[in-house]
């Protein structure tokens, strides 16, 4: 839950991505690349949360369904998951989301610490909070994220 | 910072420079006067001294002056080389490398100024034209001088390994020019920088396999060309990165030398060891792994292996025992042979050891040939060295070797012969980042399994299917030539399938070998074999078991490597005999008991196959049908003297049903000192004896459960449920004989049974409890004189009980015997330890009712008040009526 340098008041950049009406999004260094849908391998015993293996040319990435991380419930069958390829200290893990939004600056001035009365398990997974123009941009920990029970 | 890269020079020729130096001294002791031997070590010191001057090191200038002074007596013939100066050489040397650890730690040396070495340096140097009384203090050196009686047969033997060394003729310029050319063709690589290569190349192996699909479906003559050659060099490519991360073997066997001489003159033995195959080359991280259990294998053979120059004379060997390193190529994998001409390993000792230590049944150490018992020190625990040494003979050891090697994928066999030596055989593969996997399929989803662990493909079709697999409750066995292999579904073990049960119409049985057990794992379909890049699994899937890591298939797809042991844990297939440390998942009704026993096999009533043990059955009888009398409305016949009454397998006394009209009656006389009751049965089979893995208790009266036997499914009889529910009165006490009552606390419904029907036939009242707290709860609403419990309890059930009873005081002196479970054999030092009265292997019959008399015996001369008189033994009481 580090908060921004708000005493420099330097610009952070976030990739954005939809989850159901949430607008969330990741540091922008955080991420590897963005890639439509692809091919899983699926892994029997793991927990519905993995949902499979990807081949990353030639690296094995876990990609985790945001949708179960983030308790939201299931995708229609028509919705295609999108990738999104963050870094993690062991390599890379995919995290399969709705949609892609932009990457957009945002000024530290907008920065709120996550509302208290945020859904438990929204809040262990947001870092905080940008107030943009008309909605809000969710900071997700990919640290936590990314750590499975 | 150039002074640092300096020093970092420095560490990096000097380390090469002592590794060399060790071996050259060992070498060396035995030619002392090898010139061109001499000149090289000379000049290592030498030049480890000069440089340390520049550099500022003193201590290690200071001792290396002192060793170089005596080097270049002995080299100028001023003094002959005694093994104490080598000793002493071989010491400043070892100070040099901690010194050099030190430098590499912290940039300077470490301050310790070695007095006493550095005096007894310059004293030697002193002291120079007296080699005899140098000679008297090495303690280790027998009355024969080393130079003269070593010196011949080693030159042969170690003439391969020293070749680069002791063939230059002048010695000084002409090895200047042989280094520089080496210098000049081999450059340094930061290992990490392999490692990456290593990598790249795998992610182009898989390049290449997808390559060559595509290519197979578009039927393009110069792509196909392409790609033939893509093919081509890409094998070329991975085998030539694979070379650079080889190392031959003798990078570890070169400090063996040394190990061996120390320990040889530590343990006052002659030890020549030789080497052969030193080029044999390896993968680098397999050669780290190897390294520790290497020298411990070696450690062990001169120290236990290895006799005495005096044993050995006796046994009309020479007084120098040899130590034979030995590798080599074989299909894929390295063999290396570590072979001593030793003393072998002792197997009565072993099996003595073996049987003290509770790490195997009397009965089971009967049975086992040399071999095996020698197999045995690879169990955790084990050592049978007389004294604890320094060396080895704490009892780690050898089992940390066997884990250590087969982490690596590797093998390792014991083979030993009495008086002439023992052989340690590691069998070990050549990489481990590209392995030969059998790609198989279920339900859709791709699997491989290393080829490692494969034994065989067995395919059943039609009503093989029906007529080969037997189930025995939910548990599939395969009939594999007599043997009954445990089976497991794929599919269900990775929860993928939907259900519908039942066995297919086509079985692909893919036979497993995990640890030392077989199973077989049932899969949809068996592709084919292919050298798969094994890549890790990131940290999401860690506590998944059953995967080993993934790999990437020829067309793109991500497949898991199943890692055959969790696989084989999942499934259950070998959950049988390995209670420990996974107690808490299973503790239902249906554990198993392991027995070799002699069965006596007959048919009765509606079971074709029904097995009971020989020791409970006194003879078998033909009694002709018009022998039959009735007397109370029982069947009985005249036996002996006796009326002997018969029951049915129901207890029922069905004469009539059994059998032809005409025919003798079949009948199985149970006995013991005062009752006798016959059985009739329809036919008698078979006695056999053979190991019995019983399962599952039964629930049909008459039934303990069921067993394979003589390859076929068999159903165990109860024989107490049949005595008793045939009331004649076995069981019924006289008055003045006070019974002892016992308690049985025992999780397994079905060894509570067989053990309830050995101690009501030995005459005692039996009680059951299923775990600690029903047994606590027993114990204290009724009186027991005895409780047998068995040690695999859950959650220590046997030493809960025992605490609640001793810290009561009305309970105080109970004695409580400890079962032993099959699988996991304490010790009868901790049992005795935990204060348990005694411990009972739970499979031996006759030891237990021998031991439990004897308890009883020993309960009434202690507490006289407690009973009135009673005959012999416990064993032996019981009712008196029948024989009226």
């Amino acid at each position: 839950m580090t908060a921004p340098d708000t005493t420099t008041g330097l610009n952070r950049q976030f990739a954005t991505f939809f989850m159901r009406d949430l607008f969330f999004g990741i540091e922008v260094h955080k991420v590897q690349e963005v890639l439509r849908s692809q091919e899983m391998t699926r892994v029997p015993l793991a927990p519905a949360v993995l949902r499979g293996l990807i081949n990353l040319r030639g690296q094995i990435v876990a990609a985790i369904d945001m949708r179960q991380r983030l308790s939201l419930g299931p995708r229609t069958a028509d919705q295609e998951p999108m990738n999104m390829i963050v870094r993690a200290e062991d390599g890379a893990v995919s995290l399969l989301v709705d949609e892609i939004g932009d990457v957009i600056d945002v000024v530290s001035e907008s920065y709120e610490p996550v509302p208290e009365t945020m859904a438990p398990h929204l809040k262990q997974l947001v870092e905080g909070v940008y107030k943009l123009d008309g909605r809000l941009l969710l900071v997700l920990d990919t640290e936590r994220t990314l750590q499975l029970q | 910072m150039e002074d640092n890269e300096l020093t970092k020079e420095f560490l990096i020729e000097t380390n090469e420079n002592l590794g060399r130096l060790d071996q050259e001294m060992v070498l060396l002791e035995k030619h002392p006067k090898d010139a061109t031997l001499l000149a090289s070590i000379f000049r290592v010191i030498h030049t480890l001294k000069g440089t340390c001057g520049f550099l500022n090191f003193s201590t290690i200038e200071g001792v290396t002056h002192h060793a170089e002074t005596i080097l270049g007596q002995v080299r100028n013939g001023e003094r002959d080389l005694t093994p104490e100066l080598v000793s002493l050489v071989l010491e400043s040397v070892d100070i040099v490398k901690a010194e050099l650890a030190a430098i590499e730690a912290t940039n300077r040396e470490s301050g310790v100024t070695y007095e006493d070495l550095v005096a007894r340096l310059s004293a030697a140097a002193e002291r120079k034209s007296a080699p005899a009384p140098a000679m008297a203090p090495a303690p280790a050196i027998v009355p024969t001088p080393p130079p003269v009686a070593t010196a011949p047969p080693p030159v042969e033997a170690a003439e391969p390994e020293t070749a680069p060394v002791a063939k230059q003729n002048d010695a000084d310029a002409n090895s200047a020019a042989k280094s520089g050319s080496v210098a000049d063709s081999t450059i340094r690589v930061d290992v990490g920088l392999l490692d990456k290569l290593m990598n790249l190349v795998g992610e182009l192996v898989l390049a290449r396999n997808q390559v060559l699909q595509f290519t197979s479906r578009l039927e393009d003559a110069s792509l196909t060309a392409t790609s033939q050659r893509l093919n081509l060099i890409t094998s070329e490519l991975q085998e030539g990165v694979m070379k650079t991360r080889m190392q031959p073997i003798g990078v570890v066997w070169n400090k063996l030398p040394r190990v061996v001489r120390d320990l040889s003159s530590q343990c006052g033995k002659q030890i020549q060891l030789e080497m052969d195959g030193a080029e044999t080359e390896l993968d680098k991280t397999i050669i780290e792994a190897i390294k520790d259990p290497l020298t411990h294998i070696v450690r062990n053979a001169c120290d236990h292996g290895i006799e005495g120059p005096e044993a050995r004379m006796r046994a009309g060997k020479p007084a120098q025992g040899r130590l034979m390193l030995r590798a080599f190529h074989e299909g894929g994998n390295v063999n290396i042979e570590i072979a001593d001409d030793g003393n072998g390993i002792d197997g009565q000792r072993v099996k003595a050891k073996a049987l003290s230590q509770g790490i195997i049944r009397e009965d089971q150490a009967e049975r086992m040939t040399e071999r095996e018992l020698a197999n045995l020190v690879f169990l955790p625990g084990f050592s049978t060295a007389k004294e604890i040494t320094s060396i080895s003979g704490r009892g780690v050891g050898m089992d940390v070797v066997k884990t250590n090697i087969e982490k690596i994928g590797g093998m390792v066999d014991v083979l030993s012969r009495r008086g002439a030596g023992t052989t340690i055989r590691i069998k070990i593969p050549l990489t481990l980042a590209i392995i030969p996997g059998l790609v198989v399929s279920v339900r859709q989803e791709r699997f491989v399994i290393p080829q490692t662990s494969l034994l065989e493909l067995v395919r059943l079709e039609g009503e093989d299917t029906q007529r080969l697999i037997e189930w025995i409750g939910n548990a599939p066995l395969y009939r594999r030539r007599g043997n009954l292999l445990p089976l497991a579904f794929l599919d269900r073990v990775l929860q993928l399938d939907d259900g519908s049960g039942g066995v297919p119409d086509v079985l692909n049985i893919v036979v497993l070998q995990a640890e030392d057990r077989q199973f077989g794992l049932v899969v949809d379909r068996v592709n084919d074999t292919q050298e798969i890049v094994v890549k890790p699994l990131g940290k999401q899937m860690k506590g998944i078991s059953g995967y080993a890591g993934a790999t990437i298939m020829g067309d793109g797809h991500v497949a898991l490597i199943l890692d055959v042991m969790g696989i084989a844990q999942r499934s259950g297939v070998l959950a049988e005999g390995r209670t420990s440390g996974r107690g808490d998942d299973k503790s239902s009704g249906d554990a198993i008991v392991d027995a070799r026993n002699s069965m006596l096999l007959f048919r009765a009533g509606s079971f074709e196959r029904l097995a009971v043990p020989l020791a409970l059955v006194a003879r078998l009888e033909e009694i002709p049908r018009e022998r039959l009398e009735y007397a109370a409305g029982r069947p009985v016949v005249q036996y002996r003297g006796q009326l002997l009454p018969l029951v049915g397998l129901d207890g029922q006394s069905g004469v009539d049903s059994v059998g032809d009209a005409d025919a003798p009656v079949q009948v199985i006389v149970f006995a013991d000192a005062d009752n006798r009751i016959g059985m009739i049965v329809d036919e008698i089979v078979d006695i056999v004896e053979e190991e019995i893995h019983i399962r599952r208790g039964s629930t049909r009266p008459g039934i303990l459960g069921s067993a394979v036997i003589g390859n076929q499914v068999t159903d165990v009889l109860d024989l107490q449920a049949v005595i008793s529910a045939g009331d004649v009165g076995w069981f019924e006490k006289t008055k003045d004989v006070r019974v002892l009552r016992v308690l049985i606390a025992e999780s397994s419904a079905f060894g509570r049974g067989l053990l309830r029907s050995s101690l009501e036939m030995g005459g005692y009242a039996v009680s059951e409890a299923a775990d600690a707290a029903d047994a606590l709860a027993k114990l204290s609403a009724t009186r027991f004189d005895l409780v047998l419990a068995a040690l695999d309890l859950p959650n220590d059930g046997a030493i809960r009980i025992l605490e609640s009873v001793r810290g009561q005081p009305e309970t105080e002196h109970l004695p409580i015997v400890a079962m032993q479970p099959v699988s996991h054999i304490d010790s009868p030092a901790r049992i005795a330890h935990h204060g348990f009265a005694a411990s009972l292997s739970r499979l031996d019959r006759e030891g237990m009712l021998r031991s439990l008399g004897q308890l009883a015996k020993s309960l009434d001369n202690e507490q006289p008040a407690v009973s009135g008189s009673r005959g012999n033994s416990a064993l032996y009481q019981g009712s008196k009526r029948m024989d009226n």
